[in-house]
């Protein structure tokens, strides 16, 4: 199905104040694909992410969704088709309910108040929120946060999910049930994170991003066992793989 | 009183308007006209009643009562911002020294019956509106305002207002918590601390602004924020505003406390 697809051809972005934030980024990324995006704090992550549903246009270079090129005027239906869940779900859930929250993205859509209102109980369903339908957000724990920010996103029902740190601060259970939900997903995903488990938990495939350029892209198991790699990135072996050293600290 | 503890006094309203009870239960636009018509009732009283307006204060114990909400909260709340009322009234006594009789054969001195009903209208009033806002979720007083007729931008702009002002509380109780862990004593509290305090604040909002302006655009926001109708009026909500404004319409224009004095008069003597 093409209209899973997508893809940067030669992406560059600069930032208004001249900084070079992406220097020629291609990859393609097919229909049902979950992959990881890896790399330091300010290789260029959450700038790719931000192109991917036309927050931000490239200064040159393409960006196809499906048959789409991202274009200003077609940055609307780009943003049907993919949807970006935000690092920080204090930004991402902004309106006064749960429920609200949720519809939002479905009312903007057009969408008549019963479709809504299934799409709502479906995504709410999915991520098992539904009994905090009436809660305002500020009233949820951080892992209740995490998966209601991922059900706003969902109830759009978007062919493509992009996430920022799906699990950055959330409490192992919470984290190991992120994961279980991502792994729910039969979408095209694109997860951004330093939590390397995570990433091989969900992503079949990595890319690692240094200095706004693509390094590495390939199997996520065969590039996160790359040690080298990794500590080029300021990444290290994700935990799994590291092995337990015999204790070192001092016992009294 | 300290900023968190004030925090705390917000969260507790905010809990409390989440509750289940009869009054919870009325539709938000019910109870926003009710306050309202409660408020005009009691202010219109002419500045020497005092007797008259002591009837209004069933509707603030009622509405407390049945909304299961501590009375004790509600008062300690009035008597926080009661100072206000006292500076609006402590003169009277002394610029309005005349004589008025509140009960046959009572003269009292008219500055401080005008003082006297100040205060009493400001406890009616303000009780009844942190009532409202205790049996009433803050996004259900602005659906109700909305289908009242307010404009939906300021609408809008209540319901950020209500979303964010406990995660920029939040914050500031960090960055308070944080300086002063590192300010022994009063070095550090100061003014220029303060300000910068403040200043690092505003930039960090105008930042999350920006970014919660992404997290709606991703969504489809186009500059109008979508609303679905929800609930109907009810025949609660109906005759909760009747009973609620003939109730007033009788205090205000019967006498009734003076009647019951008659009355007790009557029978004992």
């Amino acid at each position: 199905m093409s209209h899973h697809l997508l893809e940067f051809r030669d992406v560059r972005f600069r930032y208004p104040d001249g900084t070079e934030a992406l220097k020629g980024v291609s990859f393609l990324i097919t229909h049902g694909e979950a992959v990881g995006i890896v790399g330091a704090n300010g290789a260029g992550k959450s700038t790719l992410l931000l192109h991917m549903n036309g927050y931000l246009l490239p200064t040159s270079g393409s960006v196809t969704v499906g048959d789409v090129p991202l274009r200003k005027e077609s940055r609307q239906e780009i943003r049907r088709k993919v949807g970006v869940v935000f690092q920080n779900p204090d930004d991402q859930l902004f309106m006064p309910t749960v429920f609200d929250d949720v519809a939002f993205g479905p009312l903007n859509l057009g969408l008549p108040p019963d479709r809504v209102r299934e799409r709502v109980h479906e995504a709410l369903r999915r991520v098992g929120a539904l009994a905090l339908a009436d809660k305002p957000p500020h009233h949820l724990s951080g892992g209740e946060k995490s998966a209601v920010a991922i059900a706003t996103i969902i109830a759009m029902e978007p062919d493509i999910l992009v996430m920022d740190e799906p699990a950055a601060s959330l409490d192992p259970k919470s984290r190991r049930s992120v994961i279980g939900l991502l792994n729910s997903f039969a979408h095209s995903k694109i997860v951004a994170s330093h939590d390397l488990d995570l990433i091989l938990d969900v992503c079949a495939r990595c890319l690692v991003i240094r200095d706004g350029a693509i390094v590495a892209d390939g199997a996520a198991p065969e590039i996160l066992s790359d040690a080298t790699l990794l500590a080029e990135n300021n990444l290290e072996l994700p935990l799994t793989l590291q092995g337990r050293p015999p204790w070192k600290g001092t016992r009294r | 009183m300290s900023f968190e503890a004030s925090y705390s006094g917000i969260g507790r309203l905010d809990r409390l308007s989440y509750r289940d009870t009869i009054i919870h239960r009325l539709d938000p636009r019910a109870k926003v006209v009710a306050t309202m018509l409660f408020a005009i009732a009691v202010v219109s009283f002419p500045k020497y009643e005092v007797l008259s307006l002591l009837p209004f204060f069933l509707f603030p114990i009622l509405i407390g009562a049945l909304g299961d909400i501590p009375p004790g909260f509600i008062a300690r709340k009035v008597v926080a911002v009661s100072p206000f009322a006292v500076f609006v009234g402590i003169f009277n006594p002394l610029f309005d020294p005349g004589v008025v009789s509140i009960a046959p054969g009572v003269p009292v001195s008219a500055g401080w019956v005008s003082f006297a009903a100040i205060l009493v209208k400001f406890a009616l009033t303000i009780s009844a509106a942190l009532l409202l806002i205790a049996t009433t979720s803050f996004p259900g007083i602005c659906r109700g305002l909305r289908r009242l007729g307010l404009p939906a931008l300021f609408v809008s702009q209540l319901l950020f207002l209500y979303r964010y002002l406990f995660v920029l509380m939040e914050e500031t109780m960090r960055v308070v918590r944080a300086r002063d862990m590192r300010s022994f004593g009063v070095r550090g509290t100061g003014v220029r601390v303060f300000v910068r305090i403040v200043g690092t604040l505003f930039l960090r909002t105008v930042e999350r602004a920006e970014r919660i302006y992404g997290a709606m655009l991703a969504r489809g926001f186009r500059g109008e924020v979508p609303s679905m109708r929800r609930e109907a009026l009810r025949l609660s909500d109906a005759f909760f505003v009747a009973a609620a404004g003939s109730f007033f319409v009788l205090c205000r224009f019967v006498p009734v406390p003076q009647m019951l004095g008659r009355l007790v008069g009557g029978l004992a003597g």
